[in-house]
């Protein structure tokens, strides 16, 4: 698992990058009340906003953490937001991105940096 | 300039229960606790929720000649009946501009020999100014800061706080002082959850053990701001600052209700406060805009600021927007052009980029359970 410093976890999974929010992220957000995905097939540079997710308090987004092509989204966290403060890590991800390289991944945050981070 | 953040007095109390602290009114208040802000909010329907309101502002309104005569220059600042309140009661109210807008709201009991009034942290120093200059020759004006607010709401409220002082036979808007282990406690049975409740003024030297006392129980939950704005607005209740300032008149701001016949026009008492020429007319076919409750399509929450559109024409904005726990889905309060007002209106409203269909309703969101 890697991660970025806007807290998404990325999981490689064959050719494709599951993406989702870390649990730090998931309580930091609180009881999320609404998920809006984005449409299959799309085409994402990297720092779009790709999801929104509300939570009781407010609004926030996902950025596209590396271009890409969305290829998945996980339509059970529209009638189940709360599934992202259930398992954040788990069966709340987000999207499945499709990318050039994963080499690029390298780049980013392991385990052990991005809980430096959070501190 | 940012000023320094003043701190409550239960502040090592908000930390040790966990609290996120964040700034609010000049305040570092807790927004929530690990329970999360559905959870908070449910278990004050559910049970009893303790909520630490201490930074608003407490003030003694102390006659230098007699109650009646104070009475009626406070009929002269606010809209509402004071001279008809009786020792023991509180009653709502607003303090007024000149043109009518709103200063602030208020709560205001009437304790036999002078008045307790309780008024909004961000507005004190406005409001205690004002009422120094307004009731000059009749009022000494006396802040309270030696005492912290609590307020206890929900269904468990009464059997919790009766294991310390004996609040059963009060009704809706009744006060009482009231002896105990904590110091004298000045209560009040109302609350801004729409939950039956008590707003609890105690020593700042009893507090924290006071605090700890209700905590003891299982029934109640430590609170945050979090779960006090999305109760207080699946009752309907006004935020000032939101739903209502300056600019904003009482009927405007739909609190048309806490102005009684006595005061509106053919009445006793009509008129005679501030801006009486353009509230009363509010009432007379005047007016062009108040506030109504929206329930959203789908569930994407509509904030604060959100445009409201009646086809392509902007009709207002919301003032007050989230989710409502208890409803189990999005809820907002908007100030809409009287024309569309009418409940089971259909409306749209724009969210990123999108304008998504809303309805006009009625409020509250969820039913209130005062004791009358």
């Amino acid at each position: 698992m890697k991660y970025t410093k806007d807290h998404e976890w990325l999981r490689v999974e064959g050719e494709l990058v599951v993406v989702g929010i870390t649990e730090h992220a998931a309580t930091q957000l609180g009881d999320v009340v609404f998920v809006e995905l984005p449409e299959v097939e799309t085409m994402v540079a990297e720092g779009d906003e790709v999801v929104v997710i509300e939570s009781v308090k407010a609004a926030s987004d996902i950025l596209a953490p590396i271009d890409g092509e969305i290829v998945a989204v996980n339509g059970k966290l529209v009638d189940n937001p709360a599934l992202v403060n259930e398992d954040p890590t788990g069966a709340a991800w987000f999207f499945k991105l499709k990318i050039d390289d994963l080499a690029v991944l390298d780049d980013f945050m392991d385990e052990d940096e991005y809980n430096e981070l959070i501190g | 300039m940012a000023e320094e953040l003043k701190r409550l007095g239960l502040h090592d109390l908000h930390l040790e229960l966990g609290g996120k602290m964040v700034p609010f009114a000049g305040y570092e208040m807790p927004v929530q606790y690990p329970a999360g802000v559905m959870q908070e909010h449910l278990h004050t329907r559910a049970a009893a929720g303790l909520f630490d309101v201490s930074h608003m502002g407490q003030v003694i309104l102390r006659p230098k000649g007699s109650m009646a005569e104070l009475a009626a220059a406070l009929e002269a600042l606010m809209p509402v009946d004071v001279l008809g309140l009786a020792e023991g009661r509180q009653r709502y109210g607003l303090l007024l501009t000149p043109a009518g807008g709103i200063i602030d709201d208020l709560m205001f009991a009437n304790r036999g020999d002078h008045f307790f009034v309780v008024v909004n942290a961000s507005r004190k120093e406005v409001d205690i100014a004002h009422l120094t200059e307004k009731l000059a020759g009749v009022a000494e004006v006396l802040p309270v800061t030696d005492r912290a607010l609590l307020a206890l709401q929900g269904p468990q409220a009464e059997a919790v706080l009766s294991a310390h002082v004996p609040v059963a036979a009060m009704r809706f808007m009744d006060v009482a002082v009231l002896p105990s282990a904590f110091g004298e406690l000045w209560i009040s049975r109302s609350g801004y959850t729409g939950e039956d409740g008590f707003e609890i003024s105690v020593p700042n030297s009893g507090v924290e053990a006071f605090a700890r006392a209700l905590l003891a129980d299982r029934r109640v939950l430590a609170i945050g701001l979090g779960a006090r704005d999305s109760l207080r607005l699946e009752a309907g209740l006004c935020l000032y600052g939101h739903d209502m300032d300056e600019g904003v008149t009482p009927v405007e701001a739909g609190l048309g209700w806490a102005i009684p016949k006595v005061r509106r026009t053919g009445g006793a008492r009509a008129a005679g406060f501030p801006g009486w020429e353009s509230v009363l007319g509010d009432f007379e076919g005047h007016l062009s805009e108040t506030r109504v409750g929206l329930r959203p399509e789908g569930r994407a929450p509509m904030r604060e600021g959100t445009t409201i559109y009646d086809g392509d024409r902007r009709v207002g904005s919301i003032t007050s927007g989230g989710f409502g726990p208890s409803v189990g889905a999005p809820i907002a309060m908007a100030r809409l052009k009287i024309d569309v007002t009418a409940p089971g209106t259909q409306l749209t409203g724009e969210v990123r980029g999108k304008r998504l269909p809303v309805t006009v309703c009625t409020l509250p969101f969820h039913p209130t359970t005062y004791k009358r």
